[in-house]
């Protein structure tokens, strides 16, 4: 221990040309870099291009619906916009953003040069980069998937949805899958085996709990649906019969392996949101989050409980009053972690000394919104409640208060926290809080009437609706909010290409955080930390000694550390899987062999790598602690 | 790769297990929601199905038991592989590497012949609910199998070069991991589906 030099907040920052190579570089340099900032940054980029693609199909609908019997939009355009905008929401946008987070951040949280395994993490991106291109393709080439983001059999069938829309979905969500489990076993090794020394799980940051929360959501509830997938497209291509009521298929059985996946994949959008706003709150209310453990643990068990619950999407299919009981009761328990969640944010705000800076609005935003999704939640966790809210626009009004008003606000928020972090420029305090004003608004004002709407009866998912149901004024009052929404987006947009030219320099530690990854500059070097951190408790960056340096004094002149090398097999290997599902969607059975040839050349060049220059990023720290040891 | 395994087996991590190794074990318990997701539809639909050929017409258990020991046989040859590689004898280590992929080889072959028998008595993967749901079932833990074979030779053929030496006796650990896994799902498969018809 003796070895070990003392270092403050920024005293890593050695020379000021280091981090100006963080992102330079041309378009090959991007495709083959394993950096977690970059990827994180491509992660980023393309989730917030489908979030307004989404959102440009979310308008379109709004559009439709804004008047009864519109003909703006007829009802095939309209199934597609509304499976596409679910889909894209779901898997395209906030499921990404999420995943921009955890590749920029996590590394930095828990003090590490990078994931465990990088060139597995560039392929988690570009796996979900030509998945999500290829499902959107699909609006040029015949028509986008149009059976609800859900796909309930059998409506799914080669009988009920010919042609190959539908193929685009099943091939493109399996896809999907495969980026999804990767990244997550690449978080759940990464925040389990390269914290740095002293960085205990308990001392681990709220923001990384969640992260691990959510990867071992994902590896365990995907493959649920890969199998409904994979049966659903063994029915389409293959002529099986596992959907087919005729042949004895039972159709429920999709909406089980579907739901078993879906319902813990509302936590996967979910948590890692409760994890930015864990830490936002406390940094602008300048107090330890009040209750640690219990907001872990909490977060642990609504991920728990959230395998418990899927049924409650299927009250209507008559499971029986045993079943829906139980789906019913084990859906409330949820209230109780995430109701402790709730008061512990508010007690670590109660007395502490608050700065109402921008992602501090969206976090409290976050707060109120989520609260009053939660609320409609427990509506319809009750099944005598719910059947009368099925397929109504209750529903539709619910499932927005969660992701929308909570998820996206929080991501927002995490956005504002962190674009300093990832640009090294502040975004503008006043446009962020009108940003934040006009979106609470119209949020409010396209979503609330929703509720009342679907009181009232009116259903989902079908495209028009006739006049003199006394709809009108609610519909209208919510197509006005949702056009302001959407300039409510142009605001942030405008925003951020502001800072990037001329935004304020953000220093090392614009918000006073108190947690690792604002021990480095903004932007980080490539390798993070020219020496690895140890920490001594939970809030480093907030006490006297809260870090100091793994590497002994007389080396504080250390050599850049060796990083991985970049690689085209990642890229390689995810444009096989592409050619794959293009093989899959044409059966053009050349195009598979294509596909497996391509599959395998990148594997194995993957494999056999010349790994000279890929010194592990822990490897040097090893040593020294080694050393310590002994 | 010999290298990054050196660099690994030194490798500080903060639960003290190599990564790959955990990153192997976690997708194992991913494999395992897949795995049994498949076994779910199968059980669904076991006597769901409308028209024949039915299992009890078609599975043959003593033809199976002894393809399900060979494979029980060849994660013997994998520890023994193992073994081999992790005291330096690559003569031994290369030895059973072979007859771990060759034991494998057996099985998938013994699968090769059962599903060209099945469909030859009017079993096809369309035929009805039993056909779909036994030959996805059992088909994906055969593309588990072949990959595992193939993963084997690579590593035998490395160890011809002289490109597999002790100091990765990891990687071939994690092979091993993979494939005592792809062992132990077959024996819940053949309990499920032979023995429990």
């Amino acid at each position: 221990m003796a070895v070990e030099g003392a270092i403050a907040t920024d005293s890593v920052r050695h020379t000021a040309a280091v981090h100006q190579g963080t992102y330079a570089g041309g378009l090959g340099s991007w495709l083959t870099t394993v950096d977690h900032k970059r990827i994180g940054v491509m992660y980023g980029l393309s989730a917030f291009f489908f979030f307004l693609v989404g959102g440009l199909e979310a308008l379109l609908i709004r559009l439709q619906l804004g008047s009864p019997e519109s003909t703006l939009i007829d009802a095939d355009l309209y199934n597609q916009l509304f499976t596409m905008h679910g889909t894209t929401m779901v898997f395209l946008a906030i499921m990404p953003l999420g995943a921009a987070f955890f590749n920029f951040i996590v590394p930095l949280q828990i003090g590490a040069r990078d994931v465990a395994f990088p060139r597995l993490n560039a392929f988690s991106f570009w796996v979900f980069f030509f998945g999500a291109v290829f499902l959107n393709s699909s609006f040029i080439f015949g028509g986008a998937p149009d059976a609800g983001w859900f796909g309930y059999a059998n409506l799914t069938s080669a009988q009920y949805s010919p042609g190959i829309r539908i193929d685009y979905w099943v091939i493109g969500l399996v896809m999907l899958g495969v980026s999804s489990i990767a990244a997550a076993l690449n978080f759940i090794v990464t925040i389990l085996n390269l914290r740095c020394p002293g960085m205990s799980m308990m001392r681990l940051p709220l923001f990384s709990w969640m992260t691990l929360v959510t990867a071992f959501l994902l590896v365990i509830a995907f493959p649920a649906i890969t199998v409904g997938l994979v049966l659903l497209m063994f029915d389409r291509m293959f002529g099986t019969v596992f959907f087919n009521p005729a042949a004895g298929g039972d159709v429920l059985l999709w909406q089980h392996l579907f739901w078993i996946f879906g319902h813990p994949e509302v936590y996967i959008l979910l948590l890692p949101a409760l994890g930015v706003v864990s830490e936002i709150i406390p940094v602008f209310s300048r107090k330890p989050l009040f209750g640690y453990p219990f907001v872990v643990y909490s977060g642990v068990l609504i991920a728990f409980l959230g395998f418990g619950v899927w049924a409650h999407h299927m009250f209507s299919v008559g499971l029986g009053p045993i079943a829906n009981t139980v789906f019913s009761a084990a859906t409330m328990l949820i209230a109780i972690p995430t109701g402790v969640k709730i008061f512990n944010w508010i007690a670590t705000m109660w007395g502490g000394s608050l700065r109402f800076r921008t992602p501090m609005l969206f976090a409290v935003g976050f707060i109120a919104m989520f609260i009053v999704g939660g609320l409609s939640g427990i509506m319809h966790a009750s099944a005598a409640s719910d059947l009368q809210q099925t397929d109504t626009y209750f529903v539709v009004a619910h499932i927005h208060y969660v992701l929308f008003g909570g998820v996206m606000f929080a991501l927002f928020g995490g956005i504002y926290y962190w674009i300093p972090k990832i640009t090294g420029r502040l975004m503008h305090e006043g446009l962020g809080k009108m940003h934040f004003w006009v979106m609470a608004v119209a949020f409010n004002l396209t979503f609330f009437p929703q509720h009342l709407l679907g009181l009232h009866g009116m259903p989902r998912r079908t495209f028009t609706y006739e006049a003199g149901l006394g709809f009108e004024a609610m519909n209208m009052i919510s197509t006005v909010g949702s056009l302001l929404l959407g300039g409510s987006i142009l605001i942030f947009l405008w925003n951020l290409v502001r800072s990037l030219r001329r935004g304020a320099e953000a220093g090392s530690n614009p918000w006073q955080g108190a947690t690792l990854e604002w021990s480095t500059e903004c932007p980080p070097p490539h390798y993070n930390f020219l020496t690895l951190p140890r920490v001594h408790s939970r809030y480093p960056l907030w006490e006297d000694g809260g870090v100091t340096s793994t590497a002994p004094t007389d080396e504080h002149r250390l050599p850049e550390p060796h990083m991985p090398s970049p690689s085209y097999y990642p890229v390689v290997l995810a444009l096989g899987i592409l050619v794959l599902g293009v093989g899959g969607l044409s059966r053009a059975l050349p195009v598979v062999f294509l596909g497996v040839a391509v599959v395998l050349f990148g594997i194995y060049g993957w494999a056999f790598e010349p790994l000279e220059r890929q010194t592990h990023p822990r490897r040097g720290v090893g040593r020294r602690s080694r050393q310590e040891k002994a | 790769m010999s290298q990054s395994d050196a660099a690994s087996a030194e490798m500080y991590t903060s639960t003290g297990l190599p990564s790959r190794k955990l990153l192997m074990w976690t997708f194992i318990g991913s494999e395992c929601m897949l795995f049994g997701s498949l076994l779910i539809t199968y059980l669904v639909y076991r006597g769901k199905s409308v028209v024949g050929p039915y299992p009890e017409e078609l599975l043959n258990i003593p033809f199976i038991s002894v393809t399900t020991f060979v494979l029980l046989m060849s994660s013997l040859m994998m520890v023994l592989a193992l073994a081999a590689v992790q005291r330096g004898d690559m003569k031994w280590g290369k030895v059973w590497l072979l007859a771990t992929a060759l034991f494998g080889s057996i099985f998938l072959a013994g699968q090769v012949f059962e599903f060209s028998h099945f469909v030859h008595e009017g079993l096809t993967l369309r035929r009805n609910l039993f056909g779909g749901s036994f030959f996805l079932l059992t088909g994906t833990h055969g593309a588990h199998v072949t990959v595992g074979v193939v993963w084997l030779l690579s590593l035998f053929f490395m160890a011809l070069r002289g490109r597999l030496t002790r100091a990765n006796a990891e990687t071939v650990e994690i092979a091993g991991l993979y494939w005592h896994f792809v062992d132990v799902v077959w024996i819940v498969l053949f309990t499920v589906i032979y023995l429990l018809v």
